[in-house]
């Protein structure tokens, strides 16, 4: 076995076991970290595949992004953990059963005896090989309007997501600052001035005395 | 030298432990959605394997696509989840049926 194959193996079985991890611990929080594991373990796979910027955006954008917000999500509700692993037992015969069966459908299909060695080599690059600029130049070129299209779906998606989930409470529930408001007050709307007649307090008797008194 | 059925049966076997994850989680919203992002990766790891093999890149323009459209579908998804606890203030699957599908 060469030290290749041993890097690939020993990744593939972190991410296998990770998986695992991910679907049977109680915990939404530690599936989270799990799926994070698998995650990394598979974007060095990928990386062995020569696939290495898709292997960096899968460890940036994914576990960077998608996951951190999983994890904030998870963390954000309240959930009942008992409730939630309701049904775990009942259902893991058949889910064990249907998974081995469809792996041995697949393994049929793509096992070694199909897509091994012999029938596929890997193609070997140069040094000065690099992937970045393989998927640039057709990306960029051939797929320019995909490309927009894809940027035009994430602008979709940020918009639905915070369409979704803004929530417009009444004035009384909150306290909002309305900065139109102030900016627009005036002088007049604040301070308002009242013409009164002149009034002269008349002398206190009692206060003259007691101040004669005093001295 | 790592053979092309090798990458082909880990994405099998990811593929299958976060389809048995749907089976076994079908209460928890969660936990579907992230057998889902699973069964991406999974799906994913195919196609890198393929555009390697046959040295076509191809295969990993699409999976940058495909990178994409799962982000903005997390993002989503993450949405409703959300909106669905603050109505309902549980994400049981099993009461969501209000449809009568």
């Amino acid at each position: 076995m060469s030290f290749e194959q041993l890097v690939f193996y020993a990744f593939a079985a972190i991410a296998a076991f990770a998986g695992l991890m991910v679907i049977t611990v109680r915990n939404p929080v530690k599936a989270a970290l799990w799926l994070v594991l698998a995650f990394v373990s598979t974007a060095a796979v990928w990386i062995l595949a020569e696939a290495e910027f898709l292997g960096l955006v899968l460890i940036l954008v994914y576990v960077g992004a998608v996951l951190v917000l999983f994890l904030f999500v998870v963390m954000m509700l309240d959930i009942n953990l008992a409730e939630m692993k309701e049904g775990f037992a009942r259902y893991l015969p058949i889910g064990v059963l249907v998974s081995l069966v469809v792996f041995g459908l697949i393994y049929m299909v793509v096992g070694p005896e199909h897509f091994g060695l012999a029938q596929f080599k890997p193609v070997e690059h140069g040094p000065d090989y690099s992937n970045t600029k393989e998927i640039a130049v057709p990306l960029y070129t051939q797929h320019a309007y995909a490309f927009v299209l894809a940027a035009v779906l994430l602008l979709v998606g940020i918009v639905a997501a915070i369409a979704l989930t803004l929530r417009r409470r009444p004035p009384s529930e909150a306290l909002y600052q309305d900065i139109d408001a102030q900016v627009r007050v005036r002088a007049e709307d604040r301070l308002t001035m009242v013409k009164m007649p002149a009034e002269v307090e008349p002398d206190l008797p009692e206060n003259k005395e007691e101040e004669e008194g005093a001295k | 030298m790592i053979a092309l059925s090798d990458y082909l049966v880990f994405g099998a076997v990811l593929f299958m432990i976060s389809m048995a994850g749907i089976f076994l989680n079908r209460k928890n919203l969660v936990l579907i959605l992230m057998c889902v992002e699973l069964l991406l990766l999974a799906v994913n790891t195919n196609l890198v394997a393929f555009s390697h093999y046959l040295n076509d890149v191809q295969g990993q323009i699409f999976v940058f696509f495909i990178l994409t459209v799962a982000a903005a579908e997390a993002a989503i998804g993450l949405a409703i989840l959300v909106l669905v606890f603050r109505h309902r203030r549980q994400i049981n699957v099993d009461d969501l049926d209000e449809l009568k599908g």
